[in-house]
């Protein structure tokens, strides 16, 4: 019958992840929790992996495609610029009511943020190639299609893959907005502070960077296993 | 190269300017752009005074997250502007936690929140428990508020509710008219709402346990959403508010169902400040929020809110309509 906020505490925090917690306005049921929690994040993972699977599929060919012709860096780097400054929530919004919301709304407007990275980024990896090496290549009466392939994509595969990753970040970071949408991510924890209280808002940041970090580590793993022996730095 | 490079930071600085230039407008466009004015209601009140004593006084009005609670506190804020007071205004704070503390911290001097809410949310009650009488409901709260070096000011004509909303087909398809019909169609029926709707007892939670429904799906969505997913057909119930300007304007396209076991209490706005604020602002800050609130019936709160929702008003504009209307202001 109080009407104190207690402030969020770390130890809190951990205890609403792995046990339910009373609420003030549920009417006595608990909430949150460890299924709660491992529910949410594997949501919060597929939202992720699908809004960076549109955004691999849209800007990558683009990118890789444009910086082997070297042409359209206007292109390749404005619009990279001009992705990051779309609001995505007034997106979702407009997206609704044209598609109404879901997977289908969320997926797609998340994307929009991951397009700018990957674009940039394989747009301006393949652009460094050396000219000689590519060159060299195209005398050895390689393809155009296989230059890139099998040329410039292996030498720019490193900064490539820096543009996923962080393409991946952002992604996983705004899928916090979902449950506006309709998708139930991590960010119901942060969204809905008079239900879950302020341990459970922190649970849910904490969920989140740790999420972060896991895929983060796991992107930059891929990276060493796909880069080329030749391109590695060598450690003696 | 160089130029390509220099064309494209012109091309973003020109969008930045323009950002921030329909920023500026979306939360600006100040008192000059006066006689919007409207015709609501028939109360025409006494001109606020200004008082030089009140001079002394910095304010700042709060509101939470959507357009009825900008509206009021553009009310509010505009009101005590006129009496006189040095005003600032923090709206859409976000829920009623955040406000609760913004008001405790002293970030803002006050803002409006409705008893249901209050004697819910902040006090553990149960909806049932919630008095359905404005005063009641108002002294409990302020009672309580009391305890904390809070204080409640009086509740104004008006109440706003959570309600069971669907379109007219719907509603008829199935012969839906209170929330208890919908016993043994719920299961087929998609429900929609905020997201914290799911676990609210004065929401999905409520439903689910005070009449025993069962939903085919909850769907979390924004607020300002309500009505574009029953438009789309996604939803075939939504959580409507029974303020909504569209229950009156699209009359044969959308209806409430009756509370009959009264899950949602309705609420009247009540004005929460700290009790120190109010005695250093002195009696006009009480009695100046008194006077604007006295107008504010179903009827008027539904045009101001429409003049927002649906016409596109800013709450600043709706606002300063209602007070000029009413003859609070000229």
């Amino acid at each position: 019958m109080t009407a104190s906020l207690p402030l969020a505490s770390f130890t809190g925090a951990f205890e609403f992840i792995f046990t339910p917690q009373e609420s003030n306005v549920t009417g006595g049921k608990k909430v949150g929790g460890l299924d709660k929690s491992l529910e949410l994040l594997v949501k919060h993972l597929e939202v992720t992996v699908l809004a960076l699977a549109i955004a691999l599929v849209v800007a990558l060919p683009l990118g890789l495609y444009l910086g082997h012709k070297g042409k359209g860096e206007q292109f390749a780097v404005g619009l990279g610029n001009a992705g990051r400054a779309i609001p995505e929530l007034a997106v979702i919004a407009l997206v609704a009511v044209l598609i109404g919301v879901g997977l289908q709304n969320v997926a797609p407007v998340l994307a929009i943020l991951g397009v700018p990275p990957i674009l940039n980024n394989a747009y301006v990896g393949v652009r460094q190639v050396d000219r000689a090496t590519v060159d060299a290549a195209r005398g050895m009466g390689m393809s155009e299609a296989a230059i890139i392939r099998r040329v410039e994509l292996p030498i720019a595969l490193p900064t490539v893959m820096g543009g996923v990753r962080s393409a991946a970040i952002a992604i996983l970071a705004t899928a916090t907005i979902a449950p506006l949408a309709g998708v139930e991510t991590l960010g119901d924890f942060i969204l809905n502070r008079n239900v879950y209280g302020e341990n459970g808002l922190l649970a849910g940041a904490i969920l989140v960077a740790l999420l972060a970090l896991t895929i983060e580590g796991l992107l930059a793993l891929l990276q060493r296993r796909l880069t080329s022996d030749g391109l590695k730095l060598k450690t003696v | 190269m160089r130029t390509d490079q220099t064309r494209v930071r012109v091309l973003l600085a020109a969008l930045a300017a323009l950002a921030l230039t329909l920023g500026i407008a979306a939360c600006g466009s100040d008192s000059d752009s006066s006689s919007t004015g409207g015709e609501e209601g028939g109360a025409s009140g006494a001109a606020i005074q200004s008082n030089p004593e009140n001079g002394k006084v910095s304010l700042t009005i709060g509101s939470k997250n959507f357009p009825e609670q900008e509206i009021l506190g553009e009310i509010y804020a505009q009101a005590l502007t006129a009496a006189g007071y040095k005003v600032k205004s923090a709206l859409n704070l976000g829920s009623e936690t955040v406000a609760l503390k913004a008001v405790k911290t002293g970030q803002i001097s006050g803002y409006p929140e409705y008893a249901s809410t209050a004697l819910t949310s902040f006090f553990g009650l149960e909806p049932e428990e919630v008095p359905s009488d404005a005063n009641e409901a108002w002294e409990k709260a302020n009672a309580e508020f009391e305890k904390e070096g809070l204080q409640a000011f009086e509740p104004t004509p008006f109440a706003s509710a959570n309600a069971v909303g669907t379109t007219t087909a719907t509603a008829k398809k199935y012969g839906l008219k209170t929330v208890s019909d919908l016993e043994g169609v719920s299961e087929k029926l998609s429900l929609y709402g905020s997201p914290e709707c799911r676990q609210r007892i004065d929401c999905l939670a409520g439903l689910e346990k005070l009449y025993g429904l069962k939903f085919k799906s909850f769907t979390p969505v924004d607020i300002g959403l309500r009505y574009t997913v029953l438009e789309k057909g996604q939803a075939d119930l939504s959580i409507l508010f029974t303020t909504d300007p569209q229950l009156s304007a699209e009359k044969d396209k959308y209806v409430i169902l009756e509370d009959d076991k009264e899950v949602f209490p309705a609420g009247n706005v009540i004005f929460v400040t700290k009790q120190s604020v109010a005695e250093e602002a002195g009696p006009d800050y009480e009695k100046t929020i008194l006077q604007v609130q006295e107008g504010l019936d179903l009827k008027v709160v539904q045009e101001l809110d429409a003049r927002v929702e649906l016409e596109k008003e800013t709450p600043k504009q709706a606002a300063k309509a209602y007070l000029e209307s009413a003859g609070y202001i000229k």
